[in-house]
């Protein structure tokens, strides 16, 4: 067991670890189950978390590289009374059906959200690249997330 | 019931769980893991078809942290169908929890319950297993041979209905049925084809893999908690495969990360079951991404021969469908698959006479299952190609020569009567049918008329646009049965309990969106719980595109009931006939002006006099199975230089009658035609020569993101489905079955290549255009 300190969801967190624990097992083991395992390889997306303002998946990240940083999960990103505009935006188009792959996309779309608000279609297409959903075909998806960039017609938030 | 204006249905209203799941908020079964639940792993064969000579489980057992350890020497034999289908199942009896038999690499050796996943991956290790390896067979027609090894020698292995079933020669299931003549039809007709197709491998790949828990209560029950489409077959099956009494399980589904058909099926339950009963503790098991591939269920591959005939003038006189499905290591949903294959497509156009001849053949690889298209799929490319073939021929636009013959309404077809799911069919006129303008919405959306032949087009990028129709079913007939109960509460709210499985479709918004519709309130009064065994009533699950439409007409009717109930408390405190009064927003209003509102009537119900729960329940089966039709247009672009296929813009024009929630009607159709066009164009299983599956994760087999999107354009052609709640039929399946055909036409358009083995990837387009048009044909993976 090895102790980190790390800022999580905006508090400080004191957690022990296992030295090849990863973050997703360190999540979900402390009740963060927001972040969702698809793959456990790095290849869908569905665990996607931001460190330090970058998008990062969980499951092929280890705990301990946590320690330090600054990280969010999908439940500091907002809550029934006061939902992101990602979440709501999504919501209302259709675009969570089984909504397993959801808090991934959020995450990462957030990340690039925050640093370029006016993202376009290309950064889009780049950013979310590596995130699955079998259910909605992307459409609903996409139009959702576009619409929360300050480059969307009418969309800006 | 007729077209009305409607208040909650076809309103695209928010989801109801859309926001609970955007948060983040515990809802999966995963999400719901115990702090001290033991964790299962399993140690799966490596060798495609082998005999366990002897094995030792003994260290593994003695490892600090290991609590148990299952394999074929300590659990009940007992043979049973994974697939979850109605009583008596229409798939064979050829599994065991365990066996001393491998059957595909990957099969069940024996499983680990322990502390951890370190624990448990140790043990596996730790298990001593000596093999005698026998001859595998991996193709459909290797396992036809006379002499072929024979994978299912158990003597258990049968048919449990009255279905042609031959395990000694591979055979897990046959269906043969002809109307009319074939040859007839075939001499009568100018021009005929008889060509051969493949359907590849292909998995669900549902982003949340099979994932189950369970544990022991106080009791005695054993309590499942798990993903799945059908929680009451699963409580039967996991009943029947541990010799317990049904009424010692309970099954819960909480919010299911995708299914597709993958989930119709008992894959883990089994073993949770029996490791919560020897270890005391809760278990849970979770497939990795690569069981999720090679020990879940997958599409089933088929081998297709089609005949077909023709006049000159369009008329088609002959379709001879041959259809023999790879069902891999077990025959589970091998008959109704393969069934499916025919009556699901065979009925689309007018002919008198068709034959077709469905089989399904064990072999060594992974087994198939239900998948979203269930056979219509794998129909719908050979069907919708040799149509375009044909219509070449004739010299007649392919577009034209559909829509001269495709059924519609108040048109009936034999096949409905003669092939239904394991036994005959239903007799069914079709009652709503908007095929012809699909057609027309599509086509010009994806500029049909500005379409020219292949022969026209030069230079290395070529575009070419090709269309399929398509039909499914809503339900089976006469076999499915959906039920919902409902309970009124002080505040004017509802409870509607279903055994309806949500998946992640969005049924549960579309069941409440018909309750509430019916009984004149607002979608959010409605709070839905779907599914548990021990709380709401049956349903047979998701599948067979049945929820909208069986267990709709479940909701419908016990809103009905309930909104009689409320009447008459109305006319109670209203002092008037119950005749005299009308529901609007939430309120009993007598012609008068005088009302009283929802909640004052449950108050009253409850508190004040003739006290009583305003509630009731219902369940439905159906006589009919009306078939949503849908238009699919691919236009594509081919790099003949490399032979690389990309989809420019993809049209679905679809007809489900009422959408009751447009949005996640589109969902519906966005989603599956995105898989169908993942489908044609890169996924596929590789497999080396021992029968080992290579490419079993994200990296190596590729799904398409957001990048790789086309244009895509959903148009819903709404029609009225008089049989239907609301007018609804189905919506969920019919979308993936369009991709293969629509892409594999445009592909000829633009470069007269003819492609008949999916996935049509760069290499084989380009090989065909080396061929000039066509390269031999090979049965697949
Ligand atoms: S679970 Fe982490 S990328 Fe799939
Ligand atoms: S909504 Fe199910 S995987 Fe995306």
């Amino acid at each position: 067991m090895k102790q980190i300190t790390f800022t999580l969801n905006g508090r400080k967190r004191q957690w022990d670890i296992a030295p090849d624990e990863t973050l997703i097992d360190l999540l979900r083991r402390q009740g963060l189950t927001g972040t969702k395992r698809g793959c456990d390889t790095g290849m869908c997306g569905s665990c996607a978390v931001i460190i330090d303002g970058r998008a990062v998946n969980a499951c092929i990240y280890y705990a301990f590289q946590v320690d330090g940083r600054t990280v969010e999960t999908i439940e500091g990103v907002g809550d029934f009374d006061r939902p992101h505009p990602l979440q709501t935006a999504l919501a209302d188009a259709g675009a969570v059906q089984c909504g397993f792959c959801t808090p991934g996309f959020i995450m990462t779309a957030k990340a690039l959200l925050d640093r370029k608000p006016n993202a376009e279609d290309a950064d889009f297409r780049q950013h979310l690249d590596g995130n699955l959903c079998r259910c909605t075909g992307y459409v609903k998806i996409e139009q959702a997330i576009r619409s929360c960039s300050t480059a969307a017609e009418g969309g800006a938030q | 019931m007729s077209k009305r204006e409607f208040k909650v249905v076809n309103k695209p209203l928010r989801k109801i769980d859309a926001m609970s799941l955007a948060l983040g908020k515990p809802a999966y079964v995963g999400d719901f893991k115990p702090a001290d639940a033991l964790v299962i792993k399993m140690l799966g064969s490596p060798h495609a078809h082998a005999r366990i000579k002897s094995i030792d489980i003994s260290a593994a057992e003695a490892m600090p942290g290991v609590h148990a350890v299952l394999y074929y020497g300590n659990v009940p034999r007992i043979v049973h169908t994974t697939a979850g289908q109605g009583y008596p199942e229409p798939s064979p009896y050829d599994t065991f929890m365990f066996d001393s038999k491998m059957r595909f690499v990957g099969d069940r050796v024996a499983a680990v319950a322990a502390e951890s996943n370190k624990i448990a991956l140790a043990a596996l290790k730790a298990i001593q297993v000596e093999y005698e390896v026998l001859e595998p067979v991996f193709r459909i027609q290797d396992a036809m041979q006379d002499g072929a090894p024979v994978i299912h020698d158990e003597p258990e292995a049968k048919a449990v209905i009255p279905v042609p079933y031959d395990a000694k020669r591979n055979m897990a299931a046959k269906v043969d049925m002809e109307i009319g003549d074939l040859e007839k039809g075939l001499a009568a007709a100018d021009v005929t084809v008889d060509v051969p197709f493949y359907n590849h491998y292909a998995q669900h790949c549902p982003v949340e893999p099979h994932v189950s828990m369970a544990w022991v209560d106080r009791e005695d029950r054993i309590i499942i908690t798990t993903s799945t489409q059908v929680p009451f077959h699963c409580r039967r099956i996991v009943a029947q495969t541990l010799d317990v009494p049904v009424q010692r399980i309970r099954v819960i589904k909480p919010r299911i990360g995708g299914g597709f058909g993958a989930k119709q099926e008992i894959v883990l339950e089994d073993v949770v079951a029996m490791m919560a009963l020897r270890t005391r503790r809760p278990v849970y098991w979770e497939y990795t991404r690569e069981e999720e591939f090679v020990a879940s269920r997958t599409r089933h591959p088929m081998l297709m021969r089609i005949r077909m005939g023709a006049k000159r003038d369009g008329t088609i006189t002959a379709i001879g469908l041959d259809a023999t499905s790879n069902t891999g290591w077990n025959g589970s949903q091998g008959l109704t698959v393969v069934c499916n294959s025919g009556s699901k497509m065979l009925p689309l156009y007018r002919c008198e006479n068709i034959h077709f001849l469905g089989m399904a053949v064990y072999t060594n690889l992974p087994a198939g299952g239900a998948y979203r298209g269930y056979g219509a799929t794998q129909a719908a490319f050979a069907f919708e190609s040799a149509m375009d073939e044909i219509a070449e021929k004739i010299g007649m636009d392919p577009l034209q020569f559909r829509s001269m013959n495709h059924i519609r309404k108040g048109e009936t077809s034999p096949v409905f009567r003669a092939l239904g799911e394991g036994r005959e069919g239903v007799d069914q006129a079709i009652t709503s049918c908007e095929l012809a303008r699909c057609i027309k919405a599509g086509a010009k959306e994806i500029g049909w008329r500005k379409r020219k032949p292949h022969t026209a087009k030069k230079g290395r990028y070529r575009r070419g646009i090709g269309m399929a129709c398509l039909m499914q079913g809503s339900a089976i007939p006469e076999i499915d049965m959906g039920a919902a109960s409902m309970k009124m509460n002080e505040d004017g709210s509802f409870n509607l309990l279903m055994g309806a499985t949500d998946l992640g479709t969005g049924s549960d918004t579309v069941l409440a969106q018909i309750a509430a519709e019916q009984l004149g309130t607002t979608l959010d009064k409605i709070i839905v719980y779907s599914s548990d065994t021990d709380m709401t009533p049956f349903d047979v699950g998701a599948y067979a595109s049945s929820t909208t439409y069986l267990s709709g007409q479940a909701v419908l009717n016990v809103a009905q009931k309930v909104r009689k109930q409320i009447l008459k408390v109305g006319a109670d405190m209203l002092d008037c006939k119950a005749s005299e009064l009308g529901i609007e927003d939430a309120k009993v209003i007598r012609k008068n002006g005088e009302s009283v509102t929802f909640s004052e009537i449950a108050l009253y119900s409850m508190y004040a006099s003739n006290q009583f729960q305003i509630g009731d329940m219902s369940s439905k089966i159906v006589h009919h199975s009306p078939p949503p039709f849908a238009a699919h247009f691919a236009d594509v672009e081919v790099d003949t230089y490399t032979g690389r296929v990309r989809v420019v813009k993809y049209v679905a024009a679809a007809d489900c009658g009422t959408p009751i929630h447009p949005r996640l009607a589109e969902g519906q159709v966005e989603g599956a035609v995105m898989n169908g066009i993942c489908y044609a164009l890169t996924e596929e299983y590789l497999f080396n020569d021992k029968g080992r599956m290579t490419n079993g994760n994200f990296g190596d087999y590729k799904l398409y993101t957001v990048s790789d999107l086309p244009e895509m354009k959903t148009i819903l052609v709404p029609s009225y489905e008089k049989t239907g709640p609301y007018g609804a039929k189905s919506i969920a399946e019919i979308g993936i079955n369009g991709p293969l055909p629509a892409i594999a036409n445009a592909i000829y358009n633009a470069c007269g290549v003819r492609l008949r083995t999916g996935p049509f990837t760069a290499e084989k387009v380009w090989r065909s255009l080396q061929a000039g048009g066509e390269i031999p044909f090979e049965e697949g993976h």
